[in-house]
C-alpha cells in the first residue's frame, strides 16, 4: 500500500521537525524565512510551526497570508462574494482551535484548504437550508402588487435607514450584539468567539439594545 | 434576512486575527496518527490479556490449528481493527486524503472472506458446537458490549483532532471497534462459524457501525 508507506516515512520525519520548529520558536519568524528558496508553502509551515510553540507575530503573519487561500477556496467550492467573507472568518476561528493538529512535516496549504473547503460546504448548506424555507410565489406576487409601490418602497427605506442609524446610536457593547446575532444571524458561541465577548455578556446586551430601539420607535418603556 | 453589508471585510479579518493573535497560546501537536491508533490498541491488548488470563490460550489455539480459516478470520479482523483505527486517526487531520478510507479493505475482506469459507467446511472445529439461537445472543451481546468502550474512547480521542468528515471517521470508529470485539471474541469463542453464528456477528457489526454512524458523526462534528 504505497500511501500508508509514504506516510509513514513522513511521520518518521516529524520529530526531525520539531526540532526544526523548536528551532523557529527561539528565532523571529522573519530571520527564518531569509533563507529565499523556501516556497510560500514552506513559509507557513514554518510561521505555523512557530506559532503552536507560541509566536504570535508568525502566527498573525500566518493568518493575514491564509485569507486569500481561503477566499480562493471557498470561491472553487462555489460560494457567492458576499458570503466569502464569512467563509474566511469561520476558518480563520476553527484553524485557530485545532492549529494542534497540524504536523509542520506536511504541507499548510493543503491543512489549511481542506478546512477552508469544509467551511466553504457548510456555508452552501446553511444558504441552501434558508432558501427552502423562504418562499418564493412570484404569481401571488403579481396578483398583490402593493397599493402604493413607489410611496411603501420609500417609505420602508426610510424605515431601514431610521433603524440603521439607530442602531449606529447605540453603546458599542449593544451594537455589537445587533449587529453579530440580529443583522448577521450568527449563533450565540460564533458571535462569542467572534468578538471575543462571553454569551452572557452577548445576551445581556442585545436585549438591553433591543429595549432601547423599541423605546426609540414605539415610546415603549 | 439578507446579511446587510457585502462588501469584502478587511478591516473585520485584521480584527478577527489580531483577536486570535492576543489569545494565543503554546499547544502541544497532536502525535502522529500510527503512534495514536497503538495507544489506542493499549485498551485492546489489555482486554485481550485479561480474556486471556482468563481462559487460557489453548482452546483457541486447538482450534485454529484444526481449523485454519478461523484463524485466518480471526487474523483478519485484528488487522481490519488496526488499519481501519489507523485510518480514523489519519482522518481526524486535517488535509489527510479520503482514499486513507480504503485502508482497511484488505483485512476486512480477509476477515469476511475467511468466515465464509467457514461456512463450507464439512467437519467442526474442536471444542466447539454449532451455536443455536440462545448461543449466537451472547455473541451478540460480547461484540456490542466490547464495542461500546473501545468506541468510547475512539470518539475521545479524535475529537480531540479535526475529522473533517465526521461521518466517514465515525462509521471507520464502528469497524474498528467491531473488528477488535470479534477479534477478542476469538479467544473464547467455543462455536463453529456455521451460518447462525456468521449472521450473528454481521448483524453485530452492522448494529455497532451503523451506532457509530448515527451518533459519532454528530459527535464529532464540532470540528
Amino acid at each position: 500500500m504505497p500511501q500508508a508507506l509514504t506516510a509513514t516515512a513522513c511521520m518518521g520525519l516529524d520529530s526531525g521537525l520539531s526540532l526544526r520548529a523548536s528551532l523557529d520558536q527561539t528565532m523571529p519568524a522573519d530571520v527564518a524565512m531569509v533563507n529565499g528558496s523556501e516556497s510560500p508553502d514552506q513559509r507557513r509551515a514554518a510561521w505555523m510551526a512557530a506559532a503552536q510553540a507560541g509566536d504570535r507575530r508568525a502566527y498573525e503573519k500566518l493568518l493575514g497570508d491564509s485569507v486569500a487561500l481561503i477566499r480562493a477556496t471557498a470561491r472553487r467550492q462555489g460560494v457567492a462574494p458576499d458570503g466569502l467573507d464569512d467563509v474566511v472568518q469561520e476558518t480563520l476561528i476553527t484553524v485557530h482551535r485545532v492549529r494542534h493538529t497540524y504536523d509542520p512535516a506536511r504541507s499548510y496549504d493543503a491543512w489549511l484548504t481542506a478546512i477552508a473547503s469544509r467551511r466553504a460546504i457548510d456555508a452552501l448548506r446553511s444558504r441552501g437550508r434558508r432558501d427552502s424555507r423562504e418562499l418564493h410565489d412570484d404569481f401571488a406576487l403579481d396578483q398583490h402588487p402593493d397599493v402604493d409601490d413607489a410611496s411603501a418602497a420609500a417609505e420602508s427605506g426610510q424605515r431601514a435607514q431610521r433603524l440603521h442609524e439607530a442602531i449606529a446610536e447605540l453603546p458599542p457593547g449593544q451594537r455589537e450584539a445587533v449587529e453579530q446575532l440580529g443583522l448577521r444571524e450568527r449563533s450565540l458561541s460564533e458571535a462569542a468567539e467572534l468578538t471575543g465577548r462571553n454569551a452572557g455578556a452577548l445576551k445581556v446586551n442585545l436585549h438591553r439594545a433591543l429595549k432601547a430601539l423599541r423605546e426609540r420607535f414605539h415610546g415603549e418603556p | 434576512m439578507e446579511n446587510p453589508d457585502v462588501m469584502p471585510d478587511p478591516s473585520s479579518h485584521e480584527a478577527l486575527i489580531g483577536r486570535l493573535g492576543t489569545g494565543l497560546v503554546p499547544v502541544r501537536r497532536l502525535p502522529p496518527p500510527w503512534l495514536r491508533t497503538a495507544g489506542w490498541l493499549l485498551l485492546v491488548l489489555a482486554l485481550a490479556t485479561g480474556l486471556l488470563a482468563h481462559y487460557g490460550a489453548d482452546p483457541m489455539l486447538r482450534r485454529w490449528a484444526a481449523t485454519p480459516d478461523l484463524a485466518w478470520a480471526g487474523i483478519g479482523a485484528a488487522v481490519t481493527a488496526v488499519t481501519a483505527a489507523w485510518a480514523a486517526f489519519a482522518l481526524g487531520v486535517p488535509g489527510r486524503r479520503a482514499a486513507w478510507a480504503w485502508l482497511p479493505l484488505p483485512g476486512a475482506l480477509l476477515w469476511i472472506g475467511a468466515s465464509g469459507l467457514g461456512c463450507l467446511r464439512m467437519w467442526i472445529a474442536p471444542g466447539t458446537e454449532i451455536a443455536g439461537m440462545h448461543q449466537s445472543a451472547d455473541c451478540l451481546l460480547f461484540i456490542i458490549g466490547f464495542s461500546v468502550p473501545l468506541s468510547a474512547l475512539l470518539i475521545v480521542l479524535l475529537r480531540r483532532a479535526c475529522p473533517l468528515r465526521p461521518v466517514l471517521t465515525a462509521v471507520l470508529i464502528g469497524l474498528a471497534s467491531a473488528a477488535a470485539s470479534a477479534s477478542l471474541l476469538e479467544i473464547c469463542h467455543a462455536f463453529d462459524s456455521a451460518a447462525t453464528d456468521l449472521l450473528t456477528h454481521a448483524l453485530a457489526v452492522i448494529v455497532v457501525v451503523a451506532v457509530n454512524a448515527a451518533m459519532g458523526g454528530r459527535l464529532l462534528s464540532k470540528a
